[in-house]
């Protein structure tokens, strides 16, 4: 069999997620246990919360986003952390972290969060409180340029792959051009032209130059969609083009929909991070995780606390949010998890 | 097939030429150029802002700026920046330290991430292959800046300071050896005793060489010496059969083992060729060997195993040059480190000003400055190429036509490389060009951490003083870099899956 046969071949045995059904059905009947009829959504659930990594990623980044928010507080509303990022103070013992979580029977400092648990920056302002902000900043900014970019490439990828013709290679063509500069180029510029205009601005119009990637992944799959059966027959009833995009197809796209989401979320945090750290991102008086690395990277020799902290939270966050992602791939699309044999 | 390819190329050249009216338009925007400016005193405001004006052609629409920078570039000419300074002559001494960077990432890390991926994959679900798996997370979510700063603090400094004394500690080498112990362990397939004994032994061996390594103090005066390079050359040899067509039968065995003993031979004879060479001799030397390979696979395989023969016996000679190479390298280490005293890894800039030596040494300078900026870029890069790997090989093992292959008996080396392995890898050409981009972008912020003076500094500046020539310029060559990856991987896919050319 040559390659180009084995290849045909592949296309046509590839199921489908819907076509997917929990592994195993067979067998259990055959044993004479009962089958419990599960629909897709709670098949889904069902995989998804049983991934171990993905529950993982899923507490963690509950935690970071309920520190971030409860800590400080967001606008009027006050945290429950008595210091705020802005005011300054005496540095205390060289503005050293009071963190302690090894117990005095260990022989360390007792578990106490103290003063400044992350310490002080050179003119006494909290960390911790500072570390929170940044957080507060680059998860905004994260979720909205997530959230951006997948609608943004869901439209797109759904009516290039649906209308074909001109619609579609004039919108395949707009995301080849955007897919010809680097990100961090065209980020750049509208970072800058929009500097001091706010973190919502800066996230929405981020959004708005990275949604290349889903809008392929959904017009891929709306291609393959929109030659299957239902199609033909919500069309054949004389159902509007609106209605087959929104109410047949988009649907049946959901699990890609939804992990580009968690995907353009993870990298979202580290684009706006490294944007930050190189000066073309968040603008003072805003700081965000990037920035307050940036400003503090020659202090790594002497208060390396300053450093460490902000880039604790970035991986956590994006790798949270990769956990979480990985997790609802392999609830949706199963065809990966094991080899049959 | 002709038609596909022009008829790609020529939609590459219309979308890139849009994407520069994109980027223009955005970089006379980015900022006002005339700032600074401004603020001097006004008896010198009119006349500088003039000049500027002049310059930068301020006082024309947008289109006709556009039109005098395309019209010049199309002529190789791109212009002045705004202190009146030749872009061009920015580019020539910025683009090859960039390129060298990003370049080397990419290899690297395609190479590693698939090689990672694939056994990943094979070994799914293995304590080997959640470790990867978890590795790999960590990777994808790290900030490329902040582990660059930390490699430099770190890697560098501590690794130059060990340098003046090259002695392992204890823990370290327990650590080590350990580690590599338990990655042997992880590959072998079979029952908990053959997995135990091969522990065992990689990890007695490990503490015995390092041990040896330490105490002979080899770290100040590295090489290898011609019994190890004989030695790997005959392994390489038995490993690339291996791969290619397993030890059952002896032709393809025996065309390697002859092309390890020739690249033997030429470890020798070669050695005054070896010397100073430059990089063309090289790049000569290793087609000589994949010709002399290629005669030797097709003159033992004869025509029954012509088609393993070959194969095994370019690899393995190419895989003895990889080794002379490194060799060669080794042994210029400890006059390299003594010329620039002894710290020989860098991390500032992209080589040493006016340095002068051997292609080894001049090589080694090289190393020495990408290495750690190299090494930030690599970690990111390689999570994505292991896990995309390893989800492709996955689904692919899953398929029908691989249950076919075993069903008629073939051998699990022969599915693996012939059935799943280059079905598995089609999808990975689109990655490459995909990740191109994002490498670029990480070379920006990496030599920013780094102190090189390359393009990331030209864009950066560009930037900051909203001039568009030297902001296009960096587009042209990334954006061109990216253009043509693209290309290539649609080329490369569509002659690797012929179902694609149909639509």
């Amino acid at each position: 069999m040559t390659d180009a046969q084995r290849a045909a071949q592949k296309a046509g045995s590839e199921p489908g997620p819907e076509a997917a059904g929990p592994p195993g059905t067979a067998d259990t009947a055959a044993q004479g246990m009962t089958i419990v009829a599960r629909s897709q959504g709670q098949l889904v659930r069902r995989r998804f919360f049983r991934h171990k990594g993905a529950m993982v990623g899923l507490v963690l980044f509950i935690l970071v986003v309920g520190l971030a928010v409860t800590s400080i507080g967001a606008g009027p509303i006050p945290g429950w952390w008595d210091k705020t990022p802005t005011a300054t103070a005496t540095a205390v013992d060289g503005g050293r972290p009071t963190l302690s979580v090894v117990p005095e029977f260990l022989g360390g400092g007792g578990v106490h969060l103290g003063e400044h648990p992350f310490g002080q920056d050179n003119i006494g302002r909290d960390y911790f409180a500072l570390t929170m902000r940044g957080a507060q900043v680059s998860l905004v900014i994260a979720l909205l340029v997530g959230l951006i970019a997948t609608f943004v490439g869901t439209v797109i990828g759904a009516a290039a792959g649906y209308f074909r013709g001109w619609t579609e290679s004039t919108l395949m063509r707009s995301s080849d051009v955007l897919i010809a500069v680097p990100t961090l180029l065209i980020a750049g510029l509208i970072g800058t032209m929009i500097a001091g205009r706010g973190i919502v601005l800066f996230g929405i119009f981020l959004g708005l130059v990275t949604w290349m990637q889903t809008a392929r992944l959904v017009r891929g799959e709306v291609l393959s969609l929109r030659e299957k059966e239902f199609v033909e027959a919500a069309r054949s009833v004389g159902t509007s083009s609106r209605r087959i995009i929104f109410k047949h197809i988009l649907p049946n796209t959901i699990g890609i929909i939804i992990v580009s989401v968690t995907l353009a979320i993870a990298s979202a945090v580290l684009l706006e991070t490294g944007l930050s750290f190189v000066g073309l991102g968040v603008q003072p008086p805003d700081t965000s995780l990037g920035r307050l690395i940036s400003d503090y990277q020659t202090a790594l020799g002497t208060r390396p606390w300053l450093f460490y902290w902000p880039g604790v939270f970035i991986i956590l966050i994006a790798l949270s949010v990769n956990f979480i992602g990985d997790g609802l791939r392999d609830a949706f699309d199963p065809r990966q998890n094991r080899v049959r044999d | 097939m002709l038609v596909f390819i022009v008829r790609r190329l020529f939609v590459s050249i219309w979308v890139f030429f849009t994407a520069t009216i994109v980027i223009f338009f955005l970089a006379t925007k980015v900022k006002d150029p005339l700032a600074d400016a401004r603020q001097l005193p006004d008896n010198t405001r009119e006349s500088a802002m003039a000049v500027i004006i002049e310059r930068m052609h301020l006082d024309e629409p947008f289109i006709v700026r556009y039109f005098l920078w395309l019209g010049d570039a199309i002529q190789g000419d791109l212009g002045v920046n705004r202190q009146g300074l030749s872009v061009n002559s920015m580019l020539d001494a910025a683009v090859s330290a960039t390129l060298q960077l990003v370049i080397g990432a990419t290899v690297i890390s395609i190479v590693i991430g698939i090689t990672i991926g694939v056994i990943s994959a094979l070994r799914q679900y293995s304590a080997l292959d959640q470790t990867v798996t978890f590795v790999a997370f960590v990777c994808f979510s790290l900030p490329s800046f902040w582990i660059a700063t930390l490699l430099k603090e770190f890697m560098a400094i501590d690794f130059n300071d060990w340098l003046a004394d090259p002695v392992i500690s204890v823990p370290f080498i327990a650590g080590i050896s350990l580690v590599t112990a338990l990655t042997a362990g992880g590959l072998v397939v079979g029952d908990r005793r053959s997995r135990l004994t091969v522990f065992g032994t990689t990890l007695a061996g490990m503490v015995v060489l390092l041990a040896a390594l330490s105490a002979t103090g080899w770290f100040n005066d590295p090489g290898l010496g011609p019994i190890v390079v004989a030695l790997t050359a005959l392994g390489g040899a038995i490993g690339f059969t291996v791969l290619v067509s397993g030890l059952e039968w002896a032709p393809p065995l025996k065309a390697a083992l002859i092309s390890a003993g020739l690249g033997i031979v030429a470890y020798f004879a070669l050695g005054p060729v070896l010397k100073d060479p430059n990089l063309l001799t090289l790049l000569l030397l290793a087609l000589v060997t994949a010709g002399v390979g290629y005669g030797v696979g097709w003159y033992v395989g004869g025509d029954l195993y012509r088609r393993n023969a070959i194969p095994a016996a370019i690899f393995t000679g190419l895989f003895t040059g990889a080794v002379i190479f490194l060799d060669r390298m080794l042994q210029s280490f400890a006059s390299y480190s003594d010329s620039v005293g002894g710290r020989p890894i860098s991390t500032i800039g992209a080589s040493t000003p006016n340095y002068d030596g051997t292609f080894w040494q001049s090589g080694l300078d090289s190393f020495g400055h990408l290495a750690l900026p190299s090494l930030a870029l690599v970690l990111i890069s390689l999570a994505t190429y292991s896990r995309y790997t390893r989800a492709s090989m996955l689904e692919v093992m899953n398929q029908d036509y691989v249950r076919t292959a075993r069903a008629k008996g073939l051998s699990e080396r022969a599915v693996v490389t012939r059935h799943v392995l280059r079905n598995g890898m089609i999808p990975i050409t689109t990655l490459v060009s995909y990740d191109i981009g994002t490498v670029l972008g990480g070379a920006v912020i990496t030599e920013k951490v780094f102190g090189w003076r390359a393009m990331g500094t030209m864009l950066l500046e560009g930037i900051e003083q909203g001039d568009p020539m030297p902001i296009m310029a960096f587009f042209l060559v990334s954006g061109g870099a990216i253009i043509v990856f693209n290309m290539i991987a649609d080329i490369a896919y569509a002659v690797l899956d012929p179902r694609i050319r149909l639509s």
